[in-house]
């Protein structure tokens, strides 16, 4: 924290505006990003983590919306509102247009590696093709010129004969080699910071490994900041620098990466860690996370992992915790959001614990008709359903709406109840 | 075949492993394209009249040499008479040596340099049918081109940006698609020729009849393309919204269109001569296949039925070439059939 960050993202809120109601898929997320850094954004599907990065670029598809909050670059403002003469809040004048997002902080500034390089790149255009018009754009480069960057791209992230290849289409390309000309393609820009939303989920363990240390070699020798979006805490442990653990549109944990994996502070990240076998520890069994996450169209009460949650008490059912500094490590602050941490102070011992399943939906029940609660808690029947593990109908249509077009990987961009990637699989 | 289809088969491990094979490329070229309509026999026969008509259609019109050789009596024309269509005077075909109403040469009175006979002007229907293949083509071509490029800058634009801007472009096209299309085509032609038709409002007036059809199809296209992760990353890179439509957006969403393009040269040329039939097309003298029906059905019917019999021929053959054509393509390039 030595100096300004390279971004800073303070409270940032993005709800999609379905026919089934308002879907918070961020929720109020701070963070920040400081040169040179691996930032990790965990959670599962559904968590939020897509919308957050792509709210980071502006580029939040209708009917999503960034509706709160503030995006700092460089000391730029990406987004930010302030309150009008009138009451309503209007963006501000020093947030940067759209045009100025598109020709300065799109691809030059900050880069998207994407998560199907199956569907990333564009079938009927070569690969060299593409590269070259992504150069192009961004580093103001003539057109042989940016061919000679784009074949040099290649051969920096391993592509064989990248003179030959650069003439081939992206069908001619495996899997974990078209990943390598994403990256290429993000990197060619060179930007200072390149968002990787879950880059190697569609590779396989030993391309994901090779990728990896690609990107570990390529950060070392282009300084670049990333925020890894994954849902793969062995990623997370073997590249990031700090973590930020979402649920349900929220960070929930932030921490170093050390610090996260053995000063676990949130309930949540050490369900997340005891579901996944880790090689520094020895279990008989794995534990998964018990149900599924659920709607971020009615969150629920007071903590959102408190239905989910093996240390949860009635306390947790009508506050809703902060993420607030609990520790500090290697001067980095340590933040969780969970009130059995004394910063709470809202009387988490003294309350009684929760018994997982039938016990809760009463308690979310009674939650309700107190009249001090959350003035955000949406319908109680609905939530009541969704912790008894069953999906309310009707309630996937924002997933739906997308996933018609045919494509999983953007309905997975959109708020969806999945159980992700295996940590919380049965 | 048989060896193709295995040649093909053996060629796929090496495609895989990454070394560049032509065979492999050309499993998506329209070379390979054409090499699938050529296995199907209807589309291989349609594919065949196409080439005909356009190979007539181009060679009478460039070189008068080769006219003189292949075509007999299109040896009165020199290539500078017979290449700009839209120009009546150029169009206009000498007198024929024989006399008006000579019925073709295996009849009768029929004579070999004559061999479809003469019209009512004395005129030898022959070349009149050849260079009607020039109008037809030309006019096919053009309306087609007309609908295809309005519809897809309209219909890209429409799937891409979506909200309103969907709203107004697709409600305005849909309701020059809710006009019966004759009756906005005449009229079209009516007002714009100012009262004096002739086949170039024809030819706009058809293709701008289409523009409806083909916005439609490739605004359905462009709404599953635009949602494809490659559409996102190019925003994300920072590419703008015109560039991405133009290279990425329809190059993706084409292959349909393409399709419903070649089927419909078939029925543009129909429909042209239609309206010329109905005389709000070509205009005498102008050989348009249509136009000659009209003449050639009213007082000539009894007298000499060859004259519609002609131009009916070669307006049935060349629709039927192009529709063929247009089928194969279609099975062509759709993945789900396997041949």
């Amino acid at each position: 924290m030595s100096s300004e960050p390279l971004l800073r993202v303070e409270n940032l809120k993005t709800q999609f505006f379905t026919e089934s109601g308002t879907v918070r898929a961020v929720d109020g997320i701070s963070f920040e990003v400081n040169e040179g850094e691996i930032v990790g954004l965990v959670g599962e599907s559904g968590a939020g983590k897509s919308v957050a990065s792509m709210s980071l670029m502006r580029l939040v598809e209708e009917p999503g919306e960034i509706v709160g909050g503030e995006v700092t670059y460089k000391g730029e403002t990406i987004f930010g509102l302030e309150e009008g003469p009138d009451g309503e809040l209007r963006e501000r004048d020093d947030m940067l247009s759209e045009s100025e997002m598109r020709e300065r902080i799109r691809g030059r500034e900050i880069a998207v590696i994407f998560q199907d390089p199956m569907e990333s790149l564009n079938p009927v255009f070569t690969v060299g093709g593409q590269l070259r018009e992504f150069i192009e754009i961004n580093r103001d480069l003539p057109k042989d010129e940016a061919k000679v960057e784009a074949v040099r791209m290649l051969r920096e992230v391993g592509i064989p004969d990248p003179e030959d290849r650069y003439e081939e289409y992206p069908h001619q390309f495996s899997g974990g080699m078209r990943q390598r000309v994403l990256i290429a393609m993000a990197l060619a820009c060179e930007p200072n910071l390149i968002i990787a939303d879950e880059p190697t989920t569609a590779l396989d363990v030993t391309v994901e490994g090779q990728i990896l240390d690609l990107v570990d070699d390529l950060q070392d020798r282009y300084d670049t900041s990333f925020i890894w979006v994954t849902h793969d805490m062995g990623v997370v442990a073997e590249i990031c620098d700090r973590v930020n653990v979402m649920y349900l549109g929220e960070i929930v944990e932030q921490a170093p990466v050390d610090e996260l994996f053995y000063e676990t502070k949130h309930p949540y990240t050490d369900a997340l860690l005891d579901s996944m076998p880790r090689p520094d520890r020895t279990v008989d069994e794995l534990d998964p996370i018990e149900g599924v996450m659920p709607e971020a169209i009615s969150p629920p009460s007071g903590c959102r992992f408190h239905p989910r949650c093996p240390d949860a008490r009635e306390v947790c059912t009508r506050v809703h915790p902060d993420t607030l500094e609990v520790d500090r490590a290697d001067g980095h602050p340590h933040r969780a959001a969970c009130v059995k941490h004394d910063v709470f102070d809202v009387g988490y011992d003294e309350s009684a614990p929760l018994e997982a399943g039938d016990e809760a939906e009463t308690d979310v029940g009674g939650a309700a008709t107190d009249p001090e609660e959350d003035p955000e808690t949406p319908v109680e029947e609905e939530q009541a359903s969704t912790d008894g593990g069953e999906r309310p109908e009707g309630s996937r249509s924002s997933s739906d709406h997308r996933s018609d077009v045919g494509e999983a990987s953007e309905a997975s961009r959109k708020p969806e109840n999945e159980p992700g990637g295996g940590e919380s699989r049965q | 075949m048989a060896t193709t289809e295995s040649q093909l088969d053996d060629q796929q491990p090496d495609a895989e492993g990454g070394s560049a094979d032509e065979e492999f490329e050309a499993r998506v070229g329209w070379r390979y394209t054409l090499k699938k309509v050529k296995r199907d026999a209807t589309a291989r026969i349609g594919l065949y009249i196409v080439a005909f008509v356009i190979f007539i259609a181009a060679f009478a019109a460039i070189d008068s040499n080769l006219s003189r050789l292949t075509f007999g009596a299109l040896s009165d024309y020199t290539a500078a008479q017979a290449l700009p269509f839209f120009d009546h005077p150029t169009r206009i075909p000498p007198p024929g040596e024989g006399n008006p109403n000579q019925p073709p040469m295996f009849l009768d009175g029929g004579t070999l340099s004559q061999p479809l006979g003469t019209d009512p002007q004395g005129r030898d229907y022959f070349t009149r049918i050849v260079y009607g293949s020039q109008v037809s083509v030309s006019v096919g071509l053009a309306a087609t081109a007309i609908g295809l490029i309005g519809g897809t800058i309209i219909g890209s634009i429409a799937g891409y940006y979506g909200g309103w801007v969907d709203d107004v472009l697709m409600r305005s096209v849909e309701t020059v698609y809710a006009i019966p299309p004759l009756v906005l085509i005449i009229v079209f032609t009516v007002f714009v020729s100012g009262g004096s038709p002739d086949i170039q409002y024809a030819v706009i007036g058809v293709g701008i009849a289409f523009i409806p059809v083909f916005a439609r199809i490739i605004r359905s296209r462009v709404l599953s393309v635009r949602e494809m992760d490659y559409i996102e990353a190019a925003r994300a890179a920072g590419v703008k919204d015109r560039n991405i439509i133009r290279r990425h957006v329809i190059p993706n969403s084409f292959a349909p269109v393409m399709v419903y393009a070649t089927l419909q040269i078939g029925v543009t040329i129909l429909i042209v001569a239609g309206l010329s039939f109905l005389g709000y097309g070509a205009q005498p003298p102008t050989p348009d296949w249509g136009e000659m029906l009209r003449i050639a059905h009213g007082r000539y019917m009894h007298s000499n039925i060859w004259l519609s019999i002609w131009p009916g021929l070669a307006i049935l053959v060349t629709i039927m070439g192009f529709n063929l054509f247009g089928d194969g393509l279609q099975d062509a390039l759709d993945p789900r059939i396997k041949n």
